[in-house]
């Protein structure tokens, strides 16, 4: 048992199932430090909770997938994500829960209490977990309490965690969690204490916010900064940040406001205070004997320690830790909405503006001197695109994600995934442009004549609603033969448009499942009723910036795709010109932007001398449930795209968005690289296609032509005969 | 997916840290499934075991020669299901006699030195499994085949 254990009972030998936190804390309440009422509930109820449960072969079998260093970012996310909602929808074993609740109202009773994580990895030398793992505060009534400590435990299997592990060697397997449970100190003015400056021994530093220390913690809030000379206890410097937020407690939880004017232009301490600060975490210092990182809390004038643990040397300068890489990928919701302001209304409009600005220009009127000038702009303009791209609209993108998380916490969905629905119904520019392909191939289903001319490939010249029509779409979303990767995957003209309106003519797509609209609706109720009061408004406001976030994922590249079809044609005019004679400047700068149209990969071969080596079964993530099978056609160039025929399997490398529109044809799925919410899974979904992704290898094992079995639910391809499906 | 040569590599080594195989035969439709200590051929052509001419397996395999073999890594632990590596080997038995069996239990009785006296027996059989293909599961559901040249 020993699943619980008050601070004042900590043992020496405890310190391993209490974690570096819980132990610290012990200490420091013996050391005649003011420090919270505290429990450690041990990392034997970790263990506990995963043994009865079966939690640790599922987390097991879900991160040995693959290869973990094979895994994106995104899919490691994926895995997290899943392993969450285990922690969260699994029960607590009887006993365990029952020790639990009993412990808690005894110590606690009506108190509210912050829950943190104690990590006993925490503890190895060197390794700094700060902010990897989970904290809550101001936690009213059991039963949330239980729910955040499960969330800490589950917090050992963050993404981050997970990449900060493998990255210094730690073994993810052989970790475990503690969690400390505190009363609630309600903290007036907060801070963290260094009693050694890592870059100066003779200093110390301290710092301090207004309101709770979480602000600080999470680097949300600048903080009043003193240098301190250590041998003279003397301020040094004071830096004095503008002071606008501050975190108070809220309903279950804690919230960023305003800060009140009288305290704007007050430093959370006075000169005498930060002088009992630095005695203070001194004394720790000299009682652990070595330096000091104290969180500390001032409440009516009361100094209390919250925490304390040894300086780790920070690494990050150093070995190329990239902790802080890891975390960056977390956005707060506050720095999603800035980040929405300025893509809505500059960004997008810029993407927008610069290839209307390029299409003004006459590519025919111009010198080859002006020709050539013209493709080394538009190359710079392409590359500016390109770069905002994987600066601002990537990092938005986990506005999803970040709903992901409260919708699971909130609801406890079976499928960590359901979120998605919510997402979906909004109109993506790559939908859009689907919809109007269709609407041209019922065109052509309904013209006999026209549908003959484009089958003998001649030009449709009397067509003139089609023709309109089509010069509308290319107009809009470019002639479909240029993909987003710096404009290596193309081929010209209309040919391929054609043959893909031709198969969708002969196969119309189902029509969208009407349930959908009544699915969402259910969904939104059941995700708003977990909520009370202002949170309501809140969750909201998450839901719209997700769906905002989601939408944007798609149509950023469908904008940066117009960009890229504007550098396309400059350099199909220069092309047209340089097959007519020789042309320096134009020769020249064709080389320069080293526009080549993409080499077909060889395939690797695995045949040695007679034996055949084959692969049977791939698997990778579920990620679009649903059973086809059907022959496969895998992508490798952009042209591939135009033999697509329908009811085939799509197997690719990625589906980008400008690969899109044959989804709607295909019965299925197949993607190398891996996520839940890349395009490929989201389109599928919107088709309700079984989809697979992550699958190493998909498009150099499996052959256009090939037979194959695409199980969505367990994200198994199987190459060659299987039993037939059913229907 | 690994090459040839890392296939085979994977296999002599599942094979050498493996002393147990299930085989598999059939009577009359009839599944049946049976432990013997085996031995691989360097080449992998070959596994052979040893078995007394009076069991079922052995009237089985007499009667109907396609045999299957599974050996695994498993060690009846949760890593198992992520660790562990099934191979499956399809093929046909029969009776190794005269001085090649000789020979071959030598080399299997490196391998299991504490069954010399039941392989000399007279009535123990060494039985060849001639292998036509091996199929491979690792992670879980990854399946890679590997069929040799016959």
């Amino acid at each position: 048992m020993n699943w619980i254990l008050p601070s004042e009972a900590v043992k020496p030998e405890d310190r391993p199932r209490v974690g570096g936190k819980g132990y610290a804390l012990s200490l420091l309440a013996r050391g005649g430090f003011n420090t919270p009422k505290t429990i450690c509930v041990t990392s034997n109820a970790y263990h506990e909770f995963l043994n009865q449960t079966g939690l640790r072969e599922r987390i097991l079998l879900e991160l040995h997938r693959k290869e973990f260093k094979e895994m994106r970012w995104e899919e490691i996310w994926d895995c997290a994500t899943r392993i969450r909602n285990l922690f969260l929808t699994k029960p607590l074993p009887k006993s365990l829960a029952q020790e639990l609740r009993q412990s808690i109202d005894h110590f606690f009773s009506d108190q509210t209490v912050a829950v943190r994580s104690s990590a006993p990895d925490e503890d190895d030398a060197g390794s700094s977990f700060a902010g990897l793992h989970e904290s809550f505060i101001n936690l009213n009534g059991v039963d949330s309490i239980l729910k955040h400590i499960r969330l800490v435990w589950a917090s050992l299997w963050s993404d981050a965690a997970l990449l900060y592990r493998q990255e210094i060697g730690l073994d993810a397997e052989k970790s475990s969690m503690a969690v400390v449970v505190q009363e609630t100190i309600p903290g007036e003015r907060s801070g963290v204490a260094f009693t050694r400056n890592p870059n100066n021994e003779d200093q110390a530093i301290i710092e301090s916010i207004h309101g709770l220390n979480q602000g600080l913690v999470d680097g949300e809030i600048e903080p009043d900064r003193w240098i301190i000379d250590r041998a003279r206890n003397k301020i040094i410097e004071h830096t004095q940040p503008e002071r606008t937020y501050w975190f108070i407690p809220s309903n279950n939880g804690v919230q960023l406001s305003a800060l009140p004017k009288d305290k704007m232009h007050q430093p959370p301490l006075s000169s005498q205070e930060v002088g009992t600060v630095f005695t203070t975490a001194r004394k720790a210092e000299e009682y652990f004997k070595t330096p000091q990182d104290v969180e500390w809390t001032y409440v009516k004038n009361n100094l209390i320690l919250l925490q304390s643990r040894p300086i780790t040397t920070l690494r990050s300068d150093k070995s190329g830790d990239q902790r802080g890489w890891y975390l960056s990928l977390h956005r707060s919701f506050d720095n999603l909405k800035d980040l929405r302001q300025k893509i809505e209304n500059e960004l997008i409009p810029g993407m927008i503006a610069a290839a209307e600005g390029l299409n003004q220009v006459d590519l025919t009127g111009l010198s080859d001197q002006a020709l050539a000038l013209e493709i080394r702009e538009r190359w710079a303009i392409n590359l500016h695109w390109v770069n905002v791209y994987w600066a601002e609209f990537i990092p938005y993108a986990h506005g999803v994600r970040l709903f992901g998380q409260v919708y699971n916490d909130a609801v406890q969905p079976e499928d960590p995934y359901e979120f998605i629905d919510l997402l979906t119904s909004t109109e993506m520019a790559s939908l859009e442009r689907n919809n109007m392909l269709m609407e041209l191939a019922a065109i052509i289903r309904n013209d006999a004549d026209l549908a003959k001319i484009l089958r003998k490939e001649d030009e449709p010249d009397g067509h003139h609603e089609f023709l309109a029509l089509v010069d509308e779409f290319i107009e809009r979303f470019g002639d479909l033969s240029c993909a987003v990767t710096g404009g290596k995957n193309c081929v010209l003209g209309t040919g391929p448009l054609y043959n893909l309106l031709l198969e969708l003519a002969d196969h119309p797509a189902p029509a969208e499942n009407r349930s959908k609209q009544d699915r969402f609706k259910r969904l939104h109720q059941n995700f708003v009723s977990k909520f009370e009061g202002e949170e309501i408004s809140k969750a909201e406001e998450m839901l719209e910036l997700a769906r905002n976030s989601y939408q944007l994922r798609d149509d950023d590249n469908i904008y940066l795709g117009r960009i890229e079809a504007q550098l396309l044609a400059a350099i199909q005019e220069a092309r047209q010109r340089l097959a007519k004679g020789p042309m320096e400047a134009l020769r020249q700068v064709l080389e320069e932007v080293d526009f080549k149209p993409e080499t077909q990969k060889s395939i690797p071969t695995v045949a040695l001398s007679g034996d055949q080596l084959q692969a049977r079964q791939l698997t990778g993530q579920p990620s679009g449930p649903g059973i086809a099978k059907g022959v496969a056609r895998v992508i490798r160039s952009h042209s591939d795209l135009a033999e697509f025929k329908s009811k085939e399997v799509l197997v690719c490398d990625a589906v980008d968005p400008n690969m899109t529109f044959v989804v709607p044809l295909a019965s299925a799925v197949v993607e190398r690289r891996g996520g839940m919410l890349i395009h490929g899974a989201i389109i599928a979904r919107e088709y309700g296609l079984p989809c697979i992704t992550g699958v190493p290898d998909a498009v150099t094992l499996i052959k256009t032509g090939d037979e194959i079995t695409v199980d969505g639910y367990l994200g198994i391809v199987t190459l060659g005969e299987t039993i037939p499906l059913d229907g | 997916m690994q090459t040839n040569k890392a296939f085979r590599k994977q296999l002599k080594e599942l094979f050498r840290s493996q002393n147990l195989a299930t085989l598999s035969t059939q009577d009359q439709g009839q599944p049946y499934a049976s432990l013997v200590a085996f031995y691989a051929a360097n080449d992998l052509k070959c596994l052979y075991f040893v078995t007394p001419k009076t069991t079922r397996k052995f009237a089985n395999l007499v009667a109907n020669k396609k045999v299957a073999l599974l050996v695994n890594s498993s060690q009846n632990q949760a890593a198992d299901f992520h660790q562990a590596i099934s191979v499956t080997a399809v093929g046909e038995a029969d009776e190794v006699l005269g001085a090649e069996k000789q020979s071959i239990i030598g080399h299997y009785l490196a391998k299991h030195p504490h069954l010399e006296e039941f392989t000399r027996a007279p009535t123990c059989a060494l039985v060849r499994v001639s292998i036509e293909s091996y199929y491979m599961v690792k992670n879980f559901q990854n399946v890679t085949e590997l069929h040799l040249e016959p």
